[in-house]
């Protein structure tokens, strides 16, 4: 129940993530959702695409360096507290969160998170047992 | 005063001869102490009993900086290790530094030409001199403590950095001569003002910089800040450290001390000499010394020379300041830097050889910077910001540990480094010297 996340390396410089954006508008892919982590000197745009694969060829192409890497999304109820109850169900199974962002859109009435741990598998058995939706590759093309 | 003078101005045909004795005595003794000349003159079909005068000296093979490489540590050495008495490391151009090593006479003659170096830019016994070039395995400090100590001047021994301290040492103790690289007096010229101190004001009257390249309007501007007459020192770990020539007040010309230190200009590409005059490679041939003489080392500066006398009455020949290299070799802060360092440290981070760029500015009287750009392929990127910047801070640190200087590292993207005919630009240096 794994997802393809894509990230690409990106200098911090002006124009540079509007260049990534439309390369991937005119191919037709369409972001799902993204997030972009920084440093001083350069970021990592990661993201969950409609189309992964046509994303990295498309990046191979034109000299992007991307990556793909497993990442589990998962809807999570959209209430107070909703976070914490899924966050303290994967540390009592010694899960690890690498990181976590939304997606753009919400999913029926909960909301849908992208969540990157060190074993994907693990985690996405320990969400569904704790009764939480996990979304594969055909339920983020449907979205 | 002139040091040596009896040596220093000794006419022309007597300083000739006795290079020429020197040569027959330096090639039987490194055919016969040191078994990689003794193969290198046989390879070359040479004898000891063919050198007869200093003008054979064409008949002899060369000397590189891979001799030295592939010879590491002692292999070039003439001497048992035991009758050495310091040994000296630099750059070397990837993996081992080159290794370099004194006999306690070898140390006297350091001591010698150093006093000759001294007193060529105007110091007196009676001075006081700060040493602020790095003492330790970089053999600028002692070097001039050495030709200090010799001359029996009063010696503050500074070493580098630290400009505070350098400007409150010089106000109390009114040292009349500096000694440190050229880049670092102009940086202490900016610090002195930012203290409130007046540069024109200083002790300093003579400064003696080197180890690095700098032009003319650069010692312009350091004599203009410190109102101060500012020479030029040269010298390499190889064939002693500093004091291989140095500029006397007339400033028309560095004096190498050819009694001890033969020099020959070539065409770098067929290493046949030049005239007197033209551009061409430094090559100097070690007269006297005993630990690692060397046979016309290829030094891979580039400058002009002239034997005509000076005003001065020193007789011996003058080169040019530095106009160049032969290699790709740069000097950053007084160390000096190859390409292959940095290559073979990415080499051994990521297992092949990413593409990088080496970026070397000054930004006006301040010290230089060096910042090496890499590109991120595919191998080495991770969508964990932790792991990138690691890699970067281990690049980083291997990288200061091969250099001994500090340097930025930057992750760029790929093919954002500029390639001329496919062929990436290993070294952009934007300083203005």
């Amino acid at each position: 129940m794994k997802i393809t996340q894509i990230s690409v390396f990106l200098e911090n410089r002006k124009g540079r993530l509007s260049e990534v954006c439309s390369m991937l508008g005119q191919a037709g892919v369409n972001i799902r959702a993204l997030t972009i982590a920084e440093t001083e000197s350069f970021g990592v745009l990661r993201m969950v695409v409609d189309k992964p694969s046509e994303a990295a060829d498309l990046f191979r192409k034109n000299g992007i360096t991307a990556n793909q890497t497993d990442v589990v999304a998962a809807e999570v109820p959209d209430k107070p507290g909703g976070l914490a109850e899924v966050l303290k169900a994967l540390s009592d199974h010694d899960i690890n969160v690498e990181y976590m962002y939304g997606f753009v859109e919400k999913h029926s009435e909960n909301a849908l998170l992208v969540f990157r741990f060190d074993n994907p598998e693990k985690a996405a058995q320990v969400l569904r047992e704790n009764g939480l939706k996990v979304i594969d590759e055909k339920g983020i093309q449907g979205l | 005063m002139i040091w040596n003078e009896s040596i220093e101005t000794m006419p022309l045909e007597d300083l000739k001869n006795i290079q020429s004795d020197r040569l027959v005595q330096l090639s039987k003794y490194v055919y016969e102490n040191c078994p990689v000349y003794k193969q290198k003159f046989d390879t070359h079909g040479i004898a000891p009993s063919d050198i007869q005068s200093i003008d054979d000296i064409v008949k002899l093979p060369f000397t590189n900086k891979m001799d030295m490489r592939d010879n590491y540590p002692f292999g070039l050495f003439s001497v048992p290790r035991t009758d050495l008495v310091e040994i000296h490391v630099s750059s070397g151009t990837t993996g081992n530094p080159t290794l370099v090593g004194y006999t306690r006479d070898d140390i006297s003659l350091w001591s010698e030409v150093m006093a000759r170096t001294l007193c060529c830019a105007g110091a007196e016994p009676e001075d006081t001199v700060q040493i602020a070039y790095g003492y330790g395995l970089f053999t600028g400090g002692l070097g001039f403590h050495y030709g200090s100590l010799e001359m029996g001047m009063t010696i503050i021994p500074t070493s580098s950095g630290q400009t505070k301290r350098q400007l409150k040492i010089m106000q109390d103790f009114k040292p009349r001569i500096l000694c440190c690289t050229p880049s670092y007096c102009l940086y202490m010229a900016e610090e002195a003002k930012e203290l409130g101190i007046d540069p024109r004001s200083a002790s300093w009257d003579i400064g003696i910089f080197g180890a690095e390249p700098w032009s003319e309007s650069m010692r312009g501007e350091i004599e203009s800040a410190w109102d101060m007459l500012a020479t030029d020192v040269y010298g390499l770990s190889e064939i002693i450290g500093p004091g291989v020539s140095q500029e006397c007040t007339y400033k028309d010309g560095l004096h190498i001390y050819s009694d001890v230190f033969y020099p020959e200009i070539i065409d770098p590409e067929t290493g046949q000499p030049v005239p007197d005059g033209e551009d061409g490679e430094l090559v100097i041939t070690t007269l006297t010394k005993q630990g690692i003489p060397l046979i016309r080392y290829r030094t891979r500066d580039i400058v002009s020379m002239t034997t005509e006398v000076c005003k001065c009455g020193r007789t011996s020949p003058r080169t040019s300041k530095i106009k160049g290299r032969t290699d790709d070799m740069i000097v950053v802060r007084g160390i000096n830097v190859f390409p292959s360092q940095i290559e073979h440290v990415l080499l051994g981070i990521e297992g092949t050889q990413p593409h990088y760029q080496i970026v070397i500015d000054r930004e006006a009287h301040k010290l230089d910077q060096v910042e090496i750009m890499v590109e991120v392929d595919e191998k080495i990127f991770s969508d964990e910001i932790k792991q990138m910047s690691a890699l970067s801070a281990k690049i980083k640190k291997e990288i200061e540990a091969v250099l001994s200087i500090g340097v930025k590292v930057h992750l760029v993207e790929p093919k954002t480094i500029e390639r001329s005919m496919g062929k990436a630009k290993r070294v952009v240096d934007k300083r203005a010297l």
